[in-house]
């Protein structure tokens, strides 16, 4: 199957790292609460495989314009394909987990 | 940055933005409420969109207030091309900074949602969009997507809430479109909940297979509206909110008088014409002449000088020329010289709203002091009576105020005068019917001055005949034997004629007669005079010798008495004396 291309989709073995992007506003509280259960979440389901950037649209408006912001915290997966976007403080990790496709990696 | 909303001082009055879109700012008033939300809702392809648009597009062109548009369903390009071909260049308003399109795409399939959230993505990105440019205007269309991109219909609602309150505080200006909705809501998802200012909706119905744009004012709160529909139309200059009823009757009331254009019509008129500014219905039946006296009418009013445009839906222009021509009417000269206009479209091409609008658009143009609609009732093929009658109530109303005395035919469906096809008399300052009457193998033309307010106008039927020079109007023969027109009336009075050669013969013969027995009468009296004086004459001579005679008698009897007796007789007469 070398000759068949395209993105990765149906790789097998798990990716070697989760690049997530957060988008909060100014660590308002609820920001602060998504962030701590993000990294919680990361640390007991991928590990140390998890490398999140946050972004403060606020103080980047246009980004949000160009990231088709609309809810905070807006967390979104670049990788492993596919993409995804979640929306929420991150309290409900069985979601999380889904959101992220960890599932899929860590259960086959 | 954050402008207190006007009602924070009770005795303020509500200020308001102009939209700039033709109409709507005269039935509402003045615009939209200043710094705050309106709702603009309706089905979809209601013009909402568009809508919307000019708002933001007339409020940076006419009122140098720029705008920004949150497009939750188009893209800026999809925009750009829709409105395109209505006029609107947004992509130089975007680049001169005056508009800013954003584009918020939800795709529901790739978002989880988890835990709590709120909008404040929209809110930042609104924030700065409108500080980049100091937008003065707004336009949310459709925010309710929200609902479809979104499951937790908690978080939408209250961060719509907080939207238009904060909105409000930022004072700007905004419209907010919304899906019409079903039986107990305004909109799909009760938008009008948070939007309390003013309310529009937006109706596109197809009757006769003729849609119809319709606006309508549901709620204007703080402010006087008018609650009617009003009749909307879509075109290349965007939109039109159409043509506004004058809520009040005032019109400018001329004395001036304008010829019709034949000599005796005039004189039927108070003896000097139509009144200037004044309304004049001509109808009646096929071919009874009603476009050669608008013809006519035409034609005297570009000898003076003034500007006429001519609205003809039976006939195109050179036919109505040719035509005309053949009475004597040469129009020709005054199209050549500029003064006079012929607009001819078939009447099943638009809706009547869209005629309606061209017409304003075309009089607004030339700036004509005559109007001539030829035929009016074609209209009806458009839309039921009562539209068809608005729609003309709307064209006087719009001719009145600007002062210009139109004319309009109308196709009369029977006989009756009363039948005049739209039953619009009233909406009429002056009323003339013609009639066909047919008898004698031959059909004749009359005329009637049904009505004209403010002159005293003759109320005789009189003889309406077409010559080579024009209308003529002639009075009917009344004689004793009945009325008479046409043929019939011309060998009516060659008859009455000849009978009163006879009798007029007879007459003179009698006093011929009469004055011979005079003469003869006179000569026997004479006669008798004559003959009278002569017998007198003799009687006298008699009478004379008789007294001569008596004289002498007497003196013949003295002398014998004295022969007799003398002394006696001497004494007895001595006695006497």
């Amino acid at each position: 199957m070398s000759n068949v291309t395209g993105p990765d989709y149906g790789k097998t073995e798990a990716p070697k790292e989760w690049k997530l992007r957060l988008f909060v506003t100014n660590w308002t509280p609820r920001c602060v609460m998504a962030y701590r259960n993000l990294r919680k979440i990361c640390e007991e389901h991928i590990e140390d495989k998890c490398k999140i950037e946050v972004v403060d649209i606020l103080e980047h408006p246009e980004i949000a314009r160009r990231e088709q912001i609309v809810a905070v915290p807006t967390l979104k997966k670049l990788s492993p394909y596919p993409r995804r976007v979640i929306y929420g403080d991150f309290t409900r990790t069985d979601t999380v987990l889904k959101g992220l496709d960890v599932e899929r990696w860590e259960r086959g | 940055m954050v402008r207190k909303p006007a009602t924070k001082h009770p005795l303020a009055v509500l200020e308001k933005v102009p939209t700039g879109i033709h109409g709507l700012d005269e039935i509402t008033g003045g615009g939209l409420p200043k710094g705050r939300p309106t709702l603009v809702y309706g089905s979809a392809g209601s013009g909402k969109t568009l809508m919307s648009i000019e708002f933001l597009v007339r409020g940076i062109l006419e009122y140098h207030e720029p705008g920004v548009f949150m497009s939750f369903e188009e893209s800026e390009k999809e925009l750009t091309t829709n409105v395109g071909s209505l006029g609107f260049n947004l992509k130089s308003l975007i680049d001169s900074k005056k508009l800013l399109i954003d584009q918020v795409s939800i795709e529901r399939s790739e978002i989880e949602e988890t835990g709590e959230y709120d909008l404040e993505g929209l809110f930042v990105r609104l924030n700065n969009a409108i500080d980049s440019i100091k937008a003065k205007r707004v336009v949310l269309d459709t925010i309710e997507v929200l609902y479809a991109g979104l499951t937790n219909t908690g978080i939408i609602r209250s961060e719509l809430r907080r939207l238009f309150r904060w909105l409000k505080d930022k004072g700007v200006t905004t419209i907010v479109t919304g899906e019409r909705g079903g039986e107990t809501t305004l909109t799909r998802h009760g938008l009008e909940e948070y939007v309390s200012d003013c309310v529009i909706f937006l109706d596109n119905r197809i009757s006769e297979e003729l849609s119809t744009r319709r606006l309508r004012i549901v709620k204007y709160r703080g402010s006087a509206h008018s609650t009617n529909e009003f009749p909307f139309i879509i075109d290349e200059n965007g939109l039109s909110i159409l043509p506004v009823t004058a809520a009040r009757l005032e019109y400018p009331a001329s004395t001036e008088r304008l010829p019709s254009g034949v000599a005796r019509l005039d004189a039927m008129l108070g003896g000097k014409g139509y009144l200037k500014g004044s309304a004049i219905l001509v109808s009646g039946m096929v071919g009874t002449g009603k476009s050669s006296l608008a013809a006519h009418f035409v034609d005297a009013g570009s000898r003076q000088g003034r500007r006429c445009l001519y609205f003809a839906f039976e006939e195109a222009p050179g036919q109505i020329i040719r035509n005309m021509r053949s009475i004597g009417i040469d129009l020709e000269p005054w199209v050549k010289k500029g003064l006079l206009e012929f607009h001819a479209t078939r009447v099943s091409e638009q809706g009547l709203e869209k005629h309606l609008l061209f017409m304003q658009q075309e009089i607004n143009r030339f700036k004509p002091e005559l109007v001539v609609v030829d035929a009016v009732t074609d209209f009806t093929t458009l839309g039921g009576k009562l539209e068809v009658r608005q729609m003309v109530l709307r064209l006087i109303d719009f001719l009145k105020i600007r002062e210009i005395t139109s004319l309009c035919t109308s196709m009369a469906e029977g006989a009756e005068m009363e039948q005049t096809g739209v039953g619009l008399s009233s909406a009429f300052d002056t009323w003339i019917h013609l009639t066909n009457v047919q008898g004698n193998l031959e059909r004749n033309r009359t005329l009637v001055i049904v009505k004209s307010r403010g002159m005293a106008h003759s109320n005789q039927v009189r003889e309406f005949v077409l010559t080579d020079k024009g209308v003529e109007l002639v009075d009917i023969y009344a004689s004793t034997a009945g009325a008479f027109m046409g043929t019939a009336r011309l060998a009516q009075m060659a008859a009455d004629e000849a009978s009163d050669a006879v009798r007029h013969e007879g007459m003179a013969s009698r006093e011929r007669q009469i004055e011979e027995k005079r003469r003869a009468l006179k000569a026997r009296i004479a006669a008798m005079e004559a003959e009278f004086d002569a017998e007198a004459k003799d009687s006298e001579i008699m009478i004379a010798e008789e007294k001569a005679r008596d004289k002498i008698l007497s003196a013949g009897k003295e002398a014998l008495s004295e022969h007799r007796g003398a002394k006696i007789g001497a004494g007895k007469r001595g006695g006497k004396k």
